[in-house]
């Protein structure tokens, strides 16, 4: 256990630096704007006192360590800024929306897997037959789908049928959040299952060919008790490590869905922000986004150490 | 300096293996390859296959169903359908296979130097791709898009800043492992130039991993034109471009499908073709 522990403390330490990044790049954002940055931000019709206020609220006016480093003291104490549409802190604003993102989020992973494990199961232990080969020709076809057409088509094809699922908005209880994030939860599964189902199916093939399946086999169990009983358990530790190293696109495509499904999250935040000219909203939903792929990746991580004892914890 | 003193050298011996396996027909890049010369050619033919202007509007002929001259109908400023979903192969195409150009030669460029220099350039340019990565990478392109303000350019500009850790990472990984091989060893041992070790020995050798993912990630890039576009922040209008496509036929998708359908398709056509190439590819080199 305190071998776990020390390997948590290692890990947490190691996102230090990467956060550190995270927050340079976030800041030069700003500094990529071509010409000065307030007057673009501001548009032609700008007065020279709204462009003074906004050189004064960036710190524009600085040196650029100095506003790195203000920047960077702000942050560590969760201040993102203040919105120039709302005035108020962008922090409160991403915390009202951050909520129906993680339901999305949580939807799209749940299932993702329902349908990329079951697959990558079934191609994998008809390998080179008939399911195997259809399973293994869907990631031609799915990769090239633009995920936010997946989501127009799946309303296309299933709202007028099923009116069980709205096709935008968010609710209000914890029931309609739920029934809000089947059809972008489902969008973004079908958008990362193609992806899911290749690498989870070539894992798996390992497995299936390691010598204590091969045991399992020899032993005389039957083919449904093998996978069902002696797979499914590195099946998952599978699943977690694909999972992981998709985490960035799967949090990128939250984005779009939200814009498709009108959800109320981040990611149609930052879009009302970018059509606003929202400056410090668009920085600090980024920075949100980053932060989010680092957190679920640390996640991912301590999960893949619990489940599998193989993992090098000293 | 020819080959042929180090022919009989396991990683040279390889090297005959493969040019014999690459003359065996191979279906999938065969397959790949003529559906995407098709699209190019339809996109390059635009004006012989259609005569109508894809950004000439007429209002009094808005949302025509398919038929009578206009094979798909026409959209709500009465522009052929058709023309904009075959001319947006010109803009889509080009744009994502030149997105992807500068990322791959500046990140093949980087992970050669890393790989086989290492030290501090390498912590250095790692600790880079480390931030990148640490980003959503569309998150990161409509960020950077938005800050350098709309426009082809910048769909250039913030693709390049994004996708070159990729390459970086590829290659640095591929070099770090023939740097020790003998044909290298061969080539230090020798007393070559260092650039002609990288350029005439390593380089030929480390290109095909990089050039596979570049495969894959055309369809990225076109996917994130397309995305851009759906959003209003890609190629700026009239220009056709099958994002913007979807996301005008969005509001009649309950009437009139086929206008966010066909340009759909159309992206997914190409994502295939370019799967077909990549795995063909993979498949030729004898690399799996």
């Amino acid at each position: 256990m305190s071998g776990y522990l020390s390997f948590l403390a290692r890990r947490l330490v190691g996102t230090v630096p990467v956060l550190l990044g995270i927050s340079v790049i976030v800041f030069f954002l700003i500094h990529l704007v071509p010409g000065d940055p307030a007057r673009t931000l501001l548009g032609v019709r700008a007065t020279d006192e709204a462009v003074a206020a906004l050189h004064a609220r960036f710190g524009l006016d600085q040196p650029l360590w100095h506003q790195y480093l203000s920047f960077l003291g702000r942050l560590l104490h969760g201040n993102l800024g203040r919105s120039i549409l709302y005035d108020t802190n962008v922090s409160e604003l991403i915390a009202t929306r951050l909520s129906a993102t993680i339901w999305l989020l949580v939807a799209a992973t749940v299932l993702a897997l329902l349908i990329s494990v079951p697959l990558a199961v079934l191609a994998a232990s008809h390998r080179g037959r008939l399911a195997d080969q259809i399973v293994r020709a869907v990631p031609l076809v799915g990769l090239g789908m633009p995920t936010f057409w997946v989501g127009i088509m799946l309303v296309l094809l299933l709202a007028l049928k099923v009116h069980a699922f709205p096709v935008s908005g968010f609710g209000k209880t914890p029931a309609q959040h739920l029934s809000s994030v089947v059809l972008p939860g489902l969008t973004i599964a079908l958008a990362l299952s193609p992806i899911l189902i290749r690498s989870l199916r070539t894992s798996m093939i390992g497995v299936l060919d390691s010598d204590y399946v091969v045991t399992a086999r020899a032993k005389g169990l039957s083919h449904r008790r093998v996978i069902l009983a002696h797979t499914l358990r590195n099946a998952a530790v599978s699943s977690i490590t694909v999972l992981g190293v998709n985490i960035a696109y799967l949090v990128g495509s939250t984005l779009v869905v939200e814009r498709v499904f009108a959800l109320p999250g981040l990611g149609t935040m930052m879009l009302d922000a970018i059509f606003n000219r929202d400056f410090p909203v668009v920085q600090g939903v980024t920075l949100v986004f980053a932060l989010m792929v680092v957190v679920i990746n640390l996640l991912t991580d301590l999960a893949h150490a619990a489940l599998d004892p193989r993992i090098e914890l000293a | 300096m020819t080959a042929a003193p180090l022919a009989g050298l396991p990683g040279v011996a390889g090297r005959t293996a493969t040019t014999r396996r690459s003359l065996r027909l191979n279906p999938t890049l065969v397959a790949g390859l003529v559906l995407l010369a098709l699209i190019v050619l339809v996109g390059v033919a635009a004006p012989l296959i259609t005569r109508w202007d894809p950004v000439q509007q007429d209002l009094t002929s808005s949302l025509l169903p398919p038929g009578g001259g206009h094979l798909l109908g026409t959209d709500l400023l009465g522009r052929d359908v058709f023309a904009r979903l075959i001319y947006s192969a010109r803009v889509d195409l080009r744009v994502g296979a030149l997105a992807v150009l500068l990322p791959f030669v500046i990140g093949t460029t980087l992970g050669l130097l890393a790989g086989w220099f290492g030290g501090w350039f390498d912590a250095v340019l790692m600790r880079l791709v480390d931030m990148v990565v640490a980003f959503p990478s569309f998150v990161l392109i409509i960020a950077l898009v938005f800050a350098l303000g709309q426009g082809t350019t910048s769909i250039y500009v913030a693709i390049t800043l994004v996708g070159w850790v990729a390459y970086a990472r590829i290659v640095r990984g591929e070099v770090l492992v023939a740097k020790e091989q003998e044909y290298a060893l061969a080539a230090r041992a020798s007393g070559l130039p260092t650039w002609r070790i990288l350029l005439r020995h390593l380089l030929p050798n480390v290109l095909l991993q990089a050039f596979v993912f570049a495969m894959s990630d055309v369809v990225l890039s076109i996917l994130a034109i397309v995305t851009l576009g759906y959003l209003g922040l890609g190629v700026p209008p009239p220009t056709p471009d099958w994002g913007s496509m979807i996301a005008e036929g969005q509001g009649f998708v309950f009437t009139k499908w086929y206008l966010t359908a066909a340009p759909g398709f159309a992206v997914v056509l190409v994502g295939l073709a370019l799967a077909l190439v990549a795995d063909g590819t993979v498949q030729r080199s004898g690399r799996r």
